[in-house]
């Protein structure tokens, strides 16, 4: 095989009764995010800059849960985080806490080209944002009116709470079919289960090199504080010279698994391939958490593998394959 | 089979000629950790509770970078970060950005057993242990003198270093001029067995000398700094940066599990695998075997197994 091939993803765990609309607005914005990847790829970009042009994208939409139509903290404000990972060498930039920064992916980014760190969080990142002149923003700028709804919601029923863009009706109906798919207990406490929707993209370019990007506001209610699998090199998000990897879902399952890293180990040390790794890793290292995740390999293939009802994902590789889905 | 444990004190350029009223207190500190570590697990104390118990007598102890005695951020402030992780349900918590939590290791322990949620920092963690009610002081508890003199050193070495516009050398060697000898050290951890095969790994740090406010290392992050699953526990040390790209202690697992390598096998892989200077970690095996492979010049460390091995070391020893 060979050649460039391009994965995005708007989150795993869906709604059996998301609204049509609704599906077709999520395609509509992955459709339009590969096009804008296909054409950077095409014009030689590196694969490093593929995966932050095309979280950008995917932050400064409302639709998915991350920079703007972030998922609420239980104090209904938004906290961002974000990783990114360069495959070559391995290099890395993450952050976490972040209020006013436009695009967390592009802080991430300089945190991995600017800064002596790999991570830099809360008012420490926020610091080196101002340094850096990145866009900043009110914390306002992030909130949209269905979450603030869907926050309330999330209070009432005193639970973490899915994160899709339905209006209040077809709530009772998901959260009864979540409870039904996926009857999970966190970490052994009372709390029903969802799947928080985070962002990601995983690219390979022409030369062969991978990256990875991942971004999120996290659980709806979650505590202010609360970092999950997205920021975290080797859970959320990870690329090395073999494969590039974004995952979404249940955080602390993706951590406990550390699933990203396990897709390349289990290339690595187990020769599989793609999407043999990828089937493996979501098959064994989920015990019972739910979660997803889309790939790349140096070799141009692209894969994705979810035990969730449904994730919003996207594909597209130099030999004109491309496609764009939501359920099985 | 059998119990085992392990612990450091943190790896890193350790020279030879550190004198010996910085050298013994350490070593001292190592014998007594051991001690408490061993007497928990032949008193069949878990060893999730016998990792936390010895990470907080280290982190008490003001001469390891954990704790009391954590180095200090560019602005003199301390901010420290733990994990914790149980190899059975590989339930884990970690922290970071603590100001005033006497134990940050407890704290890490709280998160997984008290919240739905693996990782609390800054100021939701310090809320939490507020909440939670566990024993806060004054940040000034933490900061020691060689510290301040640390953090001193490193700004004058800076000064004629990069400032954030130029390319960084995070991804080659560093040539850190040390002031204080043991100035590049970091972390402290603690990683045990039981003879019932049960694995737990916690490790705890103040972070890197003059880091900048907000900066996360690998201590807090699962498969980098802190790992444990039903096969091994590991808790690593020495440059966050390179541990955290290398996912080392992930890494020493997942080749025991992928690859059928023997746990001193796994571990001195990933080791070498890994730039020098900047790596060292502690592990345990649910057979009852121990490793503390490094490849820094040196490694506070300690180990003991039930059929009476037992070791207190700083730099390599003989037969390595």
């Amino acid at each position: 095989m060979g050649g460039w091939a391009i994965a995005v993803h708007g989150g795993a765990g869906v709604d059996p009764n998301l609204p049509q609309e609704r599906q077709e607005d999520a395609k509509k914005l992955l459709t339009r995010c590969l096009h804008l990847g296909i054409s950077a790829l095409r014009s030689n970009i590196p694969a490093i800059d593929v995966v932050e042009l095309i979280v950008r994208e995917l932050e400064t939409d409302p639709l998915f849960n991350s920079g703007r139509g972030s998922a609420l903290t239980e104090k209904g404000t938004v906290e961002m985080e974000a990783s990114i990972m360069d495959g070559p060498k391995r290099r890395c930039g993450a952050v976490s806490g972040l209020t006013t920064v436009k695009n967390p992916i592009s802080l991430a980014r300089l945190v991995m080209e600017k800064s002596p760190h790999s991570y830099l969080a809360f008012s420490g990142a926020e610091e080196f944002a101002r340094q850096q002149g990145v866009e900043l923003v009110d914390n306002g700028y992030f909130i949209t009116e269905e979450n603030v709804g869907m926050l309330k919601l999330a209070k009432e029923a005193n639970s973490i709470l899915f994160d899709y863009r339905i209006p209040a009706a077809g709530l009772e109906s998901c959260s009864a079919g979540a409870a039904a798919d996926s009857p999970l207990v966190m970490n052994g406490l009372p709390i029903s289960v969802y799947a928080p929707e985070t962002v990601g993209c995983v690219v390979v370019d022409s030369e062969g090199r991978c990256a990875a990007a991942t971004s999120t506001g996290g659980l709806m209610n979650k505590k202010s504080g609360r970092i999950g699998d997205s920021p975290l090199i080797g859970s959320g998000t990870y690329a090395c010279d073999l494969c590039g990897i974004s995952c979404t879902g249940e955080g602390e399952a993706i951590i406990r698994g550390t699933l990203a890293r396990d897709v390349a180990a289990v290339m690595e040390y187990k020769g599989l391939d793609l999407q043999g790794a990828v089937d493996f890793v979501v098959k064994e290292r989920l015990d019972e958490g739910k979660a997803g995740l889309i790939a790349v390999s140096r070799d141009g293939e692209v894969a994705c593998g979810f035990n969730t009802n449904g994730m919003f994902r996207g594909f597209a590789t130099e030999d004109g394959f491309m496609e764009v889905g939501i359920w099985e | 089979m059998g119990w085992a444990i392990a612990l450091h004190g943190g790896a890193g350029d350790i020279p030879l000629s550190i004198p010996a009223d910085r050298r013994l207190p350490r070593e001292e500190a190592l014998h007594h950790c051991l001690e408490i570590g061993v007497a928990a697990l032949k008193a069949q104390k878990h060893p999730l509770d016998v990792v936390e118990l010895v990470v907080r007598e280290l982190e008490n102890h003001p001469n390891f970078n954990a704790g009391k005695g954590s180095v200090l951020t560019s602005r003199g402030t301390v901010e420290m970060e733990a994990c914790i992780m149980d190899g059975n349900s590989k339930k884990c918590g970690a922290v970071s950005g603590l100001t005033t939590v006497v134990n940050a290791i407890s704290l890490a322990r709280l998160v997984m057993d008290k919240t739905p949620h693996i990782y609390l920092g800054f100021d939701g963690a310090e809320a939490f242990a507020r909440e939670q009610g566990v024993e806060t002081v004054a940040s000034s508890h933490f900061i020691t003198p060689e510290n301040i003199e640390r953090l001193k050193q490193a700004k004058e070495a800076n000064r004629v270093q990069i400032d954030y516009t130029q390319p960084i050398q995070k991804y080659e060697k560093s040539e850190s001029p040390t002031g204080i000898e043991d100035s590049q050290i970091g972390t402290v951890g603690c990683v045990a067995v039981d003879k019932n095969g049960n694995l737990a790994a916690a490790t705890s740090t103040g972070g890197f000398v003059n880091k900048m406010v907000g900066r996360i290392g690998d201590t807090p992050i699962i498969g980098a700094g802190t790992y444990a699953n039903n096969l091994c526990a590991v808790s690593a040390t020495g440059k966050g940066e390179t541990i955290i790209r290398g996912t080392v202690s992930r890494d020493v697992a997942a080749l025991m599990e992928y690859k059928g390598l023997s746990l001193k096998e796994a571990a001195a892989y990933v080791v070498e695998c890994n730039p020098k200077g900047d790596v060292g970690l502690v592990a345990v095996s649910a057979k009852g075997e121990v490793t503390m492979p490094f490849n820094t010049t040196g490694m506070f460390r300690a180990c003991a197994t039930e059929d009476g091995c037992s070791e207190v070391a700083i730099w390599p020893s003989v037969q390595d």
